[in-house]
């Protein structure tokens, strides 16, 4: 198995520009940290990314009004996103919704790709690809039943409710305007949570049984693979805000970067983050390819990422001192963008046990 | 008779003639302490009898037990922990005989003024300034990550009495009350949300010579004997099996089979282990620590404690999937009491962050280990024999 490129390619360093100036432009730490204070979401911030840059459509095709861009651009401005703890709604609905939609060969994604819609798939947000999606019924026509803790909804147009069976997935889409979405109180408040009510909630089935089903899926791998893209983003910001901080913070009358427990620390750091880089543009690549490895690469991706951003993110706090506990440093906000990934779409444990099955490593003799 | 059974019947006596259910909890608490029941290896006339201190922790349990009202030792962590025995080992007799009872009784709350903005984990750089005057002294300067200063109505304060000498030398220990003029305190949040912490500013706060504790220039010394009670307060407290963030872990564990996998799984036993261990070394420490100040040692203890309840609070949102998302509550409050294990699993996880950093990161704390217990070379130092004044900040 030959590996493609790792790095990034003038258009993917363009694309990350344009990303990364509108984003610090528009969205600063303390526009993140009021949101916990119950700020609405800067709606301008989603606009500008959708509208001016064109990013709502990125993976969407050209004829339906897309940019017709892969997994690797998309990768690119995950990174970003996480750089900035951005709050909007790309990864959700820009990334898994949509792919469910392509997918399931739904014309709707036309809404996606002229950022007139924002997209939810209405599972909890620690669902893993793989795993077993929440119990719900349809009574004459009517949805039935709750889904916790799910993101992307409290802004979104439409929902795609997977509604499980015996052959497979019916694959629901629903105007939010017809369920109850309660906002959750959640650990990252840059993706906060709902719990929507569906009972009673009527919409139009896109796909259903074994198609709707690999929708689902393709939805949920995708966002997997690609989240570890947000979680390099979120790992990086750490590490460069910590480096810089231990080079300039003098205790002992020196820089305290130049004791050697915190060198070594750092050292440490640099590798995993870099580790992160490859396991990540790995995931994209292939994602973007299509290629035979796409389940391997992403569980791999899953494995390290979620684990390295989260380790990066304690680690900032802890090499900053008392002011790394504090609310005024902007670093619990990627602590806690972080260690919610790591519950996201599947914890390390459950893709490194998916892992196993696919590189024939059981764990039992049975 | 052993000084177990002589425990046994003094706290038996004491119930005898004081039924907590009819007794108010101050008076009661104050008779507990005039009895020397209150910390039983304080000598007597202090609130103890001079006996071993692990039998502390069955006081403690058989006053539980028969109702007895509590101290608030939540509330008053930084008092009973680290004033206090610092205020026993360095203490006039007038001065043992001022604070100790209504500190234990938690009549009067206890903060620490030890950090500043730049001097953490170099404390003895620190810059607050006490200048002599007549019988009093004038104190200006900045602390900051000052728990509980908004309840207390005490701190104990180093501050810099002469510039000239070296760093580690010019430092004063003073016993300082809260209420004077010039003491501004201010909320500062924390990652929790909660602002459990605080900025303390001092302008021009006079405080009366007979609340200096020690000799003048003596605080470095004096501060490292709270620094080690603190280490031991937080990281060293003889507990029952399944104490603490184990307990919480484990008994989510046996609530929710729906949680289980292997992996995490995996994760718990060997975190399970690891916090069995830690507590049978913390009695183990607290057999060797049965007479006298505790050392360097309570160091190694709290650098387990912050590690493993890092680990399992951040195991126990994994357990909890979808759940482990959410957060209680992030409004701004001032909590009353320091509470490692308060609300809910997301706090935890947050607040135990904290653990690594309070009373000396980790970092600092494998440093005293690796210096003051193993003897290991320290790496050069250029800050330590010049005058204060003369340091670069
Ligand atoms: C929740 C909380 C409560 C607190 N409560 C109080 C209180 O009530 N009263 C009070 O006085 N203080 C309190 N503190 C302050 C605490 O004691 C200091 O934060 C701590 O000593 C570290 O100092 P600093 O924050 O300045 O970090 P710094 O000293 O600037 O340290 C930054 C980083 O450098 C590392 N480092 C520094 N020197 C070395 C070295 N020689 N070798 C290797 N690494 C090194 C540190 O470990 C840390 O990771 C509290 C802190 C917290 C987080």
């Amino acid at each position: 198995m030959t590996v493609g490129s790792l790095l990034y390619t003038d258009v993917e360093d363009d694309l990350r520009a344009a990303v990364s100036a509108f984003l610090t432009d528009r969205c600063q730490p303390s526009d993140v940290a009021a949101l916990y204070d119950g700020a609405p979401v800067d709606a301008g911030l989603w606009r500008g990314l959708a509208h001016e840059l064109g990013l709502a459509g990125l993976l969407v095709s050209e004829e339906l009004g897309g940019a017709g861009a892969s997994a690797r651009e998309v990768a690119v401005v995950l990174e970003e996103l996480g750089r900035t703890v951005a709050p909007v709604p790309f990864l959700t609905s820009s990334v898994i919704a949509t792919q469910v939609l392509q997918e399931s060969g739904s014309d709707l994604v036309q809404g996606v790709a002229s950022g007139q819609d924002r997209v939810a798939l209405v599972v909890p947000w620690s669902t893993a690809p793989g795993s077993d999606l929440p119990p719900l019924s349809v009574v004459e026509g009517a949805l039935c039943g709750q889904v916790r803790s799910v993101a992307g909804v409290l802004d979104a147009d439409l929902l795609l409710v997977p509604v499980p069976g015996d052959a497979g997935v019916d694959l629901y889409a629903v105007r939010a305007s017809e369920v109850d979405a309660r906002p959750v109180v959640s650990l990252d408040m840059s993706r906060p949570l709902a719990d929507v009510d569906l009972t009673g909630a009527h919409g139009t089935v896109i796909a259903s049984g074994p198609p709707g089903a690999i929708a689902v899926q393709r939805g949920l791998l995708w966002g997997a693979g690609l989240l570890a893209s947000e979680q390099l983003g979120v790992a990086r910001w750490c590490f460069d805000t910590t480096l810089a901080y231990v080079k300039e913070r003098r205790q002992f009358g020196r820089a305290v970067g130049g004791f050697q427990a915190l060198k070594h620390r750092l050292a440490d750091l640099f590798v995993q983050v870099e580790g992160a880089a490859a396991a990540a543009r790995y995931a994209a690549g292939v994602l973007a390819d299509d290629a035979d490895d796409v389940e391997v690469a992403v569980a791999v991706a899953q494995a390290h990422c979620s684990e390295i951003a989260v380790h990066v993110a304690e680690e900032a706090i802890q090499l900053h001192g008392g002011i790394g506990m504090t609310w005024e440093h902007p670093a619990h906000l990627y602590l806690k963008r972080a260690k919610a990934c790591q519950i996201a779409l599947g914890t390390a444990g459950w893709h490194r046990a998916r892992l196993a099955d696919l590189v024939d490593l059981p764990a039992s003799a049975s | 008779m052993t000084a177990q059974d002589e425990m046994r019947r003094r706290v038996a006596d004491f119930l005898a003639v004081h039924d907590p259910r009819s007794t108010p909890a101050l008076e009661w608490l104050q008779a507990r302490y005039d009895s020397g029941l209150a910390w039983v290896h304080f000598p007597l006339g202090h609130g103890g009898l001079g006996l071993p201190r692990p039998l502390q922790g069955e006081v403690d349990e058989l006053f539980a037990a028969a109702g007895g009202h509590d101290n608030r030792p939540r509330v008053n962590m930084i008092g009973l922990g680290m004033a206090a025995p610092t205020i026993l080992a360095f203490g006039t007799e007038a001065q043992k005989k001022r604070f100790l009872r209504p500190l234990w009784t938690g009549e009067e709350i206890w903060c620490q003024l030890f950090s500043e903005p730049g001097a953490g984990s170099d404390l003895a750089a620190l810059g607050t300034r006490a200048v002599r005057d007549g019988d009093e002294w004038v104190v200006n300067g900045q602390k900051v990550w000052t728990s509980a200063a908004q309840n207390a109505q005490w701190a104990i304060l180093v501050a810099r009495t002469d510039p000239d000498r070296r760093k580690h030398a010019g430092i004063t220990y003073f016993l300082c009350p809260m209420a004077q003029p010039g003491v501004d305190v201010r909320p500062l949040r924390q990652i929790t949300g909660e602002a459990e912490f605080n900025e303390v500013f001092l302008t021009d706060v006079r405080i009366s010579d007979e609340w200096r504790l020690g000799e003048e220039g003596n605080g470095w010394r004096i501060a490292n004997t709270t620094l080690n009670n603190e280490r031991l307060a937080i990281g060293g407290r003889p507990a029952p099996r399944e104490d603490g963030m184990i307990g919480i872990v484990a008994r989510n564990w046996r609530e929710h089979p729906e949680h289980r996998t292997p992996d995490l799984h995996h994760q718990l036993m060997a975190l399970w282990v690891e916090a069995e261990v830690a507590r049978l070394t913390s009695i183990r420490l607290a057999q060797k620590l049965a007479a006298g100040q505790p050392g360097p040692e309570g160091s190694a203890m709290k650098l387990t404690f912050a590690r493993i309840s890092q680990a399992l609070s951040g195991l126990e949102l994994e357990l909890n999937g979808a759940d482990g998302l959410r957060y209680g509550d992030w409004t701004m409050t001032q909590p009353e009491e320091l509470h490692f294990l308060a609300k809910d699993a997301s706090y935890r996880y947050l607040r135990a962050k904290g653990n690594s950093i309070e009373g000396g990161t980790s970092e600092i704390l494998k440093n005293v280990v690796s210096e003051r217990v193993l003897g290991l070379p320290a790496e050069p130092r250029f800050d330590k024999d010049l005058p204060w004044k003369e340091l670069e900040r």
